[in-house]
């Protein structure tokens, strides 16, 4: 007679100890990330005001959120912003990378220079830049006293162009990071396609338009989705850099929301405009993680 | 930095439990404010060696940074929690809020014994009382229609500190006809609000002032005046030099000390600026208050009682309230901050010329009955109100709209808030 032998308690461990293991951090992960999502959103339809409110009223506070101007201009900003900055980016990312590749002399000391920014907190960059595109103390001041009298690099003062002085810094700082994600794939391209390539005579102009940049699409795709989730959630630069100002000209959603649930006493509006938000990254985010869990099972 | 401050005061608390074991009903008090640089610092100080000389043991919980913010969001979590401090640093309609919460305590015991109906002023009590108690302590004054002026500077266009709002425009006028900038100015929304309430105190009048920014009377809200007042903010916009945005209001206040500039509007707060570079009052600045019929407009920091359980807390609060509106704290207080006292009886002769012209013009504004609280500073408007004011201010101010179009949506913004 063959019985089983029973199975040790041990054993019975160490088959769920991956799961053990991972429990905890799920389960926090679970409360707090998906839980309090789903108490903003509850709390987004209340009448919360300076303290949370569990009574319903429907969507009365999103009604209201898109009947503030500051909203609007927050939203339009949130577009020029996060369009400019990530096609920017990539751009100038792209180039610098493309440029690194050319086997040039001490290349890893020029990468880390460009690629330092990334390390800065964005307070820092928003100081830095405050003060560089401060008229009456920075770049316009120091050209004027060279001797050009009339000009004028005055974005953060200007109602209409304080909005493209955060892209400018936000530039400055990602456009390294984004360098280092192309230049690794330009080094991952299969040498001897390239090889060909030029066998067949190809320009160095054609191989990099036609076979090197079209093979690292994929990177591409996450350099954007990191890049434009970091411009929805942009708050810090804001702060530093702008204020927010002049008036509330260059304000962004996520500081919006800080300042309808923190300073306002307007906590039901403050978590509706943070829904818009969480819709707006999901919008992006979505159909990226589709299209990439769905070409993982043809693969 | 809220856990922090939690452990420190479970620390503290312990320490204080194995070394006192004995005592009976100590009087206790947890203290959560926002007061952590300079004068203000040293002013707490003060009130807590007050509170220890009284036997009492003082629980600092200062919050730093966001000019309250911060602490707002400590409190309320602490409220919900169901662990409120004893006393916090809350001021204006916050403290109505609180009180219709059901949060705060009453100080009526207190209050009885040392008087308070008698030594403060009417629009004061109103501020501190909810349905006729007092449920928070004042403990300064700050005016905030004051004009900071460089006699030098309006000399060289042989011009005085203005008196109507006719006299500011010629005088400004003037001045940067002469290459000086009139009005030194920082370009953040609070300050640029700041300059809109003296505005409205100005060219509509104590009494508009009351309909439109405390009582938000519509029409009022709509009304030419309104539109005076929009124009004459596009006015002052034209004194401003260009580079006024973001500015911190600090460095308002050096331009004015340097002579770039002649006047600022600022509240007086801006005279510790004055003070801590060695300028002295009617020497080298001079103050004075904006153009109005006698107004006032105060700002007043308080500290809210909150509900608290067990003896030693409510002994604590009782001798902290009574401290804090002692006549020896607030002077020591307002000399250290450089406000004026809330009560009206604290002896003047260690007070500079502009406090004591600020209690003089408070007296006589209370009595014609021209005290009225700043809507910039959180005392007639509080939250979203007060934000939609702040919000159509500055957007006006730092664009080319019309003052029509401000008026018109000032009046659609303050519906959405209400």
């Amino acid at each position: 007679m063959l019985t089983r032998p029973p199975v040790k308690f041990i054993d019975r461990i160490a088959r769920a100890l991956p799961q053990i293991v991972v429990a905890p951090g799920f389960a926090a992960i679970l409360y707090f990330v998906y839980g309090f999502i789903i108490w903003t959103g509850y709390i987004s339809l209340t009448k919360s005001k300076m303290l949370p409110n569990y009574t319903l009223i429907g969507t009365r506070p999103y009604e209201r959120l898109f009947q503030m101007d500051r909203w609007s201009v927050a939203i339009e900003n949130l577009f020029i912003f996060g369009f400019l900055f990530v096609f920017v980016s990539v751009i100038v990312g792209c180039l610098l990378a493309v440029l690194l590749d050319q086997k040039i002399r001490a290349e890893g000391f020029i990468r880390t220079i460009y690629l330092y920014p990334m390390a800065i907190s964005f307070i820092i960059t928003g100081t830095a830049w405050k003060w560089i595109m401060n008229p009456s103390l920075g770049l316009e001041k120091v050209i004027r006293d060279w001797g050009w009298e009339s000009f004028r690099f005055g974005w953060t003062v200007d109602n209409n162009l304080a909005i493209y002085a955060l892209v400018m810094a936000a530039v400055w700082q990602a456009s390294g990071f984004a360098m280092a994600l192309f230049l690794s794939a330009l080094r991952s391209v299969d040498q001897d396609i390239i090889k060909a390539a030029s066998l067949d005579g190809a320009s160095p102009w054609r191989i990099y338009l036609r076979i090197i940049l079209p093979s690292m699409r994929p990177v591409f795709m996450s350099a954007m989705v990191i890049l434009s989730h970091l411009a929805i959630k942009s708050f810090d630069l804001v702060v530093a850099l702008t204020g927010g100002g002049p008036g509330y000209a260059s304000t962004l959603p996520a500081n919006f929301m800080y300042e309808m649930t923190f300073r306002r006493n307007e906590i039901a509006v403050g978590a509706a405009s943070a829904m818009v938000m969480l819709a707006t990254v999901a919008a992006i985010m979505v159909p990226y993680l589709y299209s990439e869990l769905r070409g993982k099972k043809h693969v | 930095m809220k856990t922090f401050a939690r452990a420190l005061c479970g620390a503290v608390s312990m320490i204080a439990v194995t070394a006192a074991a004995p005592a009976l009903a100590e009087p206790k008090a947890e203290v959560l404010h926002y007061w952590t640089s300079g004068g203000e610092a040293k002013a707490v100080q003060a009130l807590q060696e007050a509170f220890a000389a009284r036997g009492g043991e003082w629980v600092d919980a200062p919050v730093a940074g966001g000019g309250g913010d911060a602490q707002a969001a400590v409190l309320r979590a602490r409220v919900l929690a169901g662990d409120p401090p004893a006393a916090v640093q809350i001021k204006g309609p916050n403290i109505q809020e609180w009180a219709e919460a059901g949060a705060l305590g009453d100080l009526t015991a207190v209050a009885t014994a040392q008087d308070w109906d008698k030594v403060l002023p009417e629009a004061i009590q109103n501020i501190v009382k909810y349905e006729g108690k007092y449920v928070a302590v004042p403990v300064n004054v700050h005016r905030v229609d004051w004009i900071w002026a460089n006699p030098e500077v309006l000399a060289k266009v042989g011009a005085e500190v203005p008196t109507t709002w006719e006299e500011f425009n010629e005088t400004a006028d003037k001045l940067q006809a002469a290459g000086i900038i009139p009005l030194a100015h920082g370009g953040q929304p609070w300050q640029d609000a700041t300059v809109f309430e003296t505005v409205v105190l100005g060219i509509g009048g104590t009494d508009f002032y009351r309909k439109a920014l405390v009582e938000l009377d519509m029409d009022a809200l709509g009304s030419d005046t309104m539109i005076a007042v929009f124009d004459q903010m596009r006015k002052m916009r034209g004194y401003v030099d260009p580079d006024f945005p973001g500015r911190d209001w600090n460095l308002a206040t050096a331009m004015v000390m340097r002579g770039e500039a002649a006047m600022q509007i600022m509240g007086d707060w801006a005279k510790g600026e004055f003070a801590a570079a060695g300028k002295v009052p009617g020497v080298d600045y001079v103050c004075a208050s904006t153009p109005s019929d006698n107004g006032y407009l105060l700002n007043s920091d308080s500290f809210a009682m909150f509900n608290v359980s067990g003896d030693d807390n409510v002994e604590g609060q009782a001798v902290l309230a009574e401290l804090i509106l002692g006549t020896e704290f607030q002077e020591t207080f307002n000399l250290f901050k450089g406000s004026i006292p809330a009560r009206t009886d604290v002896p003047r002769a260690e007070f500079d010329d502009c406090a004591i012209k600020s209690m003089d013009d408070m007296v006589a504004a209370a009595e014609g009955g021209t005290l009225l609280g700043s809507m910039a500073h959180e005392i007639a408007q509080a939250g979203a109100v007060r934000g939609a004011f702040i919000d159509v201010a500055t957007a006006h101010f730092n664009s080319d709209m019309s003052s029509q179009d401000a008026v018109d949506q000032l009046v659609k913004a303050i519906k959405l808030a209400q």
